[in-house]
């Protein structure tokens, strides 16, 4: 169980890198990427929310939509259930841990609509994982997420310094950068 | 697929949109934040900038920390003593004083008086010196790059590269102290608006090489200090300092110094 689990921590944070191998949360990706510092603060914000996400998603799929006979109508279910749970989160940091909410807030609204928290539910059904590992799994992939953004952000903080072509300059190049960063990521991949 | 199966699912999935709705509802209510009113009134009286100035994360962060008493009435240096005062009202405390102060480059070195070792035609940014041979082309080590890190950090537009040295608009600047962040020579420093005199050099080189890199700087001749009838005048790395709080503005030190880096 733990060598399992294992495995999956490393194969959904690095080999499968949600951002660069499975191309999904790509607008904070290259939206909240310009500095390292807000770049983690969003790291840390889908970390929390994908792991919760992929906890309630598991127990709505498990005790509800397989039950009723109606896994077929899991995307609109777990969309449904993911804004809602973010919403609840957001008010409920901002009553009982402020000093989270400072940091994570502004943060929140935008994971709402985060394809990765969506793709991680959809992908713990469509592998079967049970809740315990689906969490594993959402937080895996998280960190994968995490790790790319700050990796890109460091990057485009010295790209700052570089003479760039005029055609290439602002999003261009990022997304060349993202492209050679995903080629990178693509040396983990014998690593299982 | 057959009737039931259709209202089967239609009953499901709009009993849990129903059930997530009231749960949201419900917690909207039970969670919900008590703003202070007069933090909102702060905020509307505060300038709005968000510059940070104050240290605090923007003009929301600042008026929840008067409220809260961390910061004083007057904490914006954007606003001065005019927002102080509005906010003290809306706080119900007497304004304390606050001085007006502006951002002060102590550097002269235009192209015209400095000398430079090379050619520099790399990255236009002061930041980036930091990685190029003696930190940038100029001889003087402590001198004004010139390549207006400040001028971008400014949200004021109050501080201008002029021939080749950072030159602050006393009007337009409010005292947000972001230049002095973001100068890589730290040669900016809120002092008084009111300051007669200040020494616009920060050389730490002994006399004869900051004579040999610049016109405009300070040799550590002592002649202000020795001069000064109020004693506010001391040398420290090999350049002069005002204490702004005893100077009397009488022009000695300006009158004496024979580079004529007191301006």
């Amino acid at each position: 169980m733990v060598k399992e689990l294992l495995v999956i921590l490393i194969s959904s944070s690095l080999v499968n890198n949600v951002v660069l191998s499975q191309f999904l949360g790509l607008c904070p990706f290259l939206g909240v990427s310009k500095k390292t510092e807000t770049a983690t603060g969003m790291g840390v914000a889908v970390i929390f929310v994908i792991t919760l996400a992929s906890a309630v998603a598991g127990a709505i799929y498990q005790f509800i939509l397989l039950p009723f006979d109606i896994a077929y109508l899991q995307t609109i279910v777990f969309i449904l259930v993911i804004a809602a749970l973010v919403q609840f989160v957001e008010m409920f940091l901002k009553k009982f841990i402020p000093g989270l909410y400072q940091s994570l807030g502004v943060y929140l609204p935008l994971i709402t609509t985060n394809c990765a928290v969506l793709g991680v539910a959809l992908t713990n059904v469509q592998k079967s994982y049970g809740i315990v590992t689906g969490i594993v799994n959402g937080f895996a992939t998280a960190v994968g997420f995490t790790i790319s953004i700050v990796i890109l952000a460091g990057i485009r903080e010295k790209l700052k310094y570089n003479d760039i072509p005029e055609s290439f300059q602002g999003m261009p190049i990022v997304l060349v950068t993202a492209g050679l960063m995903a080629i990178a990521f693509c040396g983990f991949s014998g690593l299982l | 697929m057959d009737m039931a199966g259709i209202l089967m699912a239609t009953g499901i999935v709009g009993a849990v949109g129903l059930f997530v709705g009231l749960f949201l509802g419900v917690a909207g209510i039970k969670f919900k934040v008590d703003v202070d009113e007069r933090e909102e009134a702060i905020l509307g009286v505060l300038p709005g900038n968000n510059c940070g100035g104050c240290g605090y994360a923007g003009c929301s962060g600042l008026a929840a920390a008067i409220v809260k008493g961390e910061a004083p009435t007057n904490a914006c240096p954007v606003g001065g003593e005019k927002v102080g005062t509005q906010v003290a009202q809306i706080m119900g405390v007497e304004a304390g004083e606050s001085v007006r102060k502006v951002a002060f480059v102590k550097c002269r070195g235009d192209k015209e008086r400095t000398r430079v070792d090379y050619d520099y035609t790399g990255i236009e940014d002061c930041a980036m010196l930091a990685f190029v041979p003696s930190g940038g082309p100029k001889t003087c080590k402590d001198g004004c790059l010139g390549f207006g890190s400040c001028v971008k950090a400014c949200p004021f537009n109050a501080i201008h590269v002029v021939n080749g040295v950072a030159v602050v608009d006393k009007e337009a600047c409010k005292a947000c102290g972001k230049c002095v962040a973001a100068c890589p020579k730290k040669l900016i420093e809120l002092i008084p608006y009111n300051a007669k005199h200040v020494v616009a050099c920060s050389s730490r080189e002994k006399g004869p090489v900051t004579m040999k890199a610049c016109d405009a700087g300070c040799i550590a001749c002592q002649l202000c200090k020795k001069n000064c009838p109020a004693d506010a005048i001391v040398i420290e790395e090999f350049h002069a300092i005002i204490d702004q709080e005893k100077c009397t503005g009488c022009g000695t030190c300006k009158e004496k110094c024979p580079k004529k880096v007191i301006v």
